[in-house]
């Protein structure tokens, strides 16, 4: 096992991430961050407090469950089942630059998955991908408009991400 | 994503929900906990998700439904399931086709889940160990009405917390009904105790064998129960007079607006439908504040969609 990144490094990501969708991103537009279940939101959620301190306005965080959308529901899996959680998006999705945030893009399937709930949500202006840990070994066509930090680790090994709110500590190891 | 969801290593490993008897707490706290997540489907623009899509759901109804049958056909292509209506009376049956060359025939077209409604106990369970898709019991004779009963303890639950240490009381013509006996099991497996109550010719005969206290005076009842599930006289299925009259047993057995002053505040008043107004209940307690009935019907959907998810899951493990 091995950290990867520790928590300074992790808010220093964050912060980064924070300015460069600020300096894509026109003022007059409304951003909105969207993270997926369930390290992906606490992400999100930070994301939009930095982002709104900056842009001194307000920059509601959602957060998205993506299981319905999955493609593997059908297929055996050896892993645990993925239990089915709520959906909480408490803002109009419609014409807003919606920023979908992950922990680690990997295959891609999770972020499809994302797209096609969010979808169901309304229309967004547009979507853009933002995550902590950018893995090479895509499946599906997609790429991170804001990516943290990026590795070509093996395909057997796992990329693990701890955060504060939910694991106690901020850190990402690669087992 | 790359992390794991963990749920302590819980899986829903059943293909088929036949009853709630021999489901454990978890189990049925694992369903609830799923319809949740359903529940926004039905709230947002889009009332469409796509886990069942290429799925087809067969609604095999041998008894009159409209609740539970348009319940079913909605969750189901809520998920994007296609649905097939069967109903007795415009069917084959009624050549003489049997239970199980009925199914078959259907599944030979290809279907995949199985919700069937039947005046025979047991039916469901005969299909399970016949057929090769999953089999949902919507009804069969007097013996479950599962989704019914995980409804009611989802009402319950989402409005109290926790249904531990609450007391419910069932009242009505409890020998003739399946929707009793599966309130019985999801109440009393989630803490809740349960009493059920009615005229003595409405009660089982087998009661003193059930996890269930009895009285035969809704009065002595009303003012210590959180929570009151009022069942209908079923009149197509009372064989000779277990009654001497619908007034006499309104009398005594019906939720008026005067036993209802007498009951908590915060009581919760039930029906799982079609109500026999001024026979269970008065109008104003159908339509009153601690009315659920209506909540009862929309949560219905979330955990009729929750339980095709996981039976159509669990067969995708399975395969």
């Amino acid at each position: 096992m091995r950290v990867i990144l520790n928590s300074k490094q992790i808010k220093q990501i964050l912060d980064d991430l924070a300015s460069r969708i600020i300096s894509q991103t026109s003022r007059e537009l409304d951003i909105a961050t969207v993270g997926i279940r369930s390290r992906g939101e606490i992400l999100a959620q930070r994301l939009s407090s930095r982002l709104s301190r900056k842009l001194h306005k307000d920059v509601p965080s959602g957060t998205l469950d993506i299981t319905l959308y999955r493609d593997d529901l059908n297929s055996p899996q050896s892993t645990d089942q993925p239990q089915v959680r709520t959906t909480e998006i408490g803002f109009d999705v419609n014409d807003k630059i919606i920023i979908l945030v992950d922990d680690v893009l990997y295959t891609g399937r999770s972020t499809r998955a994302a797209m096609d709930a969010l979808i169901d949500l309304g229309r967004p202006k547009a979507i853009k991908l933002a995550v902590l840990v950018d893995r090479v070994g895509r499946e599906f066509p997609i790429q991170a408009d804001y990516a943290g930090y990026k590795t070509d680790i093996a395909p057997g090994k796992l990329v693990q991400v701890f955060l504060s709110e939910s694991d106690g500590k901020d850190e990402v190891v690669i087992e | 994503m790359a992390y794991i969801k963990k749920n302590k290593g819980f899986r829903w490993q059943h293909k088929h929900l036949l009853g709630l008897r021999e489901l454990s707490a978890e189990e049925i706290t694992y369903i609830l906990d799923t319809a949740q997540g359903f529940e926004q489907i039905s709230t947002r623009s889009v009332k469409k998700a796509p886990p069942l899509r290429g799925k087809v759901v067969v609604n095999l109804f041998f008894e009159d439904s409209t609740r539970t049958r348009n319940s079913f056909a909605l969750a189901a292509s809520r998920l994007s399931a296609d649905v097939i209506e069967f109903t007795q009376k415009t069917s084959s049956v009624s050549k003489g086709e049997t239970l199980l060359d009925t199914a078959r025939n259907l599944e030979a077209m290809g279907i995949d889940i199985v919700v069937i409604r039947h005046s025979a106990a047991g039916a469901p369970k005969f299909l399970s160990r016949n057929i090769n898709a999953c089999v949902v019991n919507a009804g069969d004779g007097y013996c479950e009405h599962p989704t019914q009963g995980l409804l009611d303890v989802y009402t319950i639950r989402k409005i109290k917390g926790s249904l531990e240490g609450l007391k419910i009381a069932i009242v009505g013509d409890i020998a003739h009904s399946r929707v009793a006996r599966s309130d019985m099991w999801a109440m009393t497996k989630l803490g809740a105790e349960v009493i059920f109550v009615g005229p003595p010719t409405l009660i089982p005969a087998e009661v003193g064998q059930l996890p269930v206290s009895v009285s035969y005076s809704l009065d002595e009842v009303i003012e210590k129960v959180d929570v009151i599930n009022m069942l209908r006289i079923q009149f197509e299925r009372l064989g000779g007079n277990p009654f001497p009259s619908i007034r006499e047993y309104s009398h005594y057995f019906g939720l008026t607006v005067d036993r209802m002053k007498r009951a908590k505040p915060d009581i919760l008043v039930m029906h799982p439908g079609p109500i026999n107004r001024g026979l269970e209940m008065e109008s104003e307690v159908a339509d009153g504040q601690n009315s659920v009935i209506l909540q009862q019907v929309t949560n219905g959907l979330a955990v009729r969609m929750a339980v095709l998810f996981l039976v159509n899951q669990a067969a995708a493990q399975i395969s």
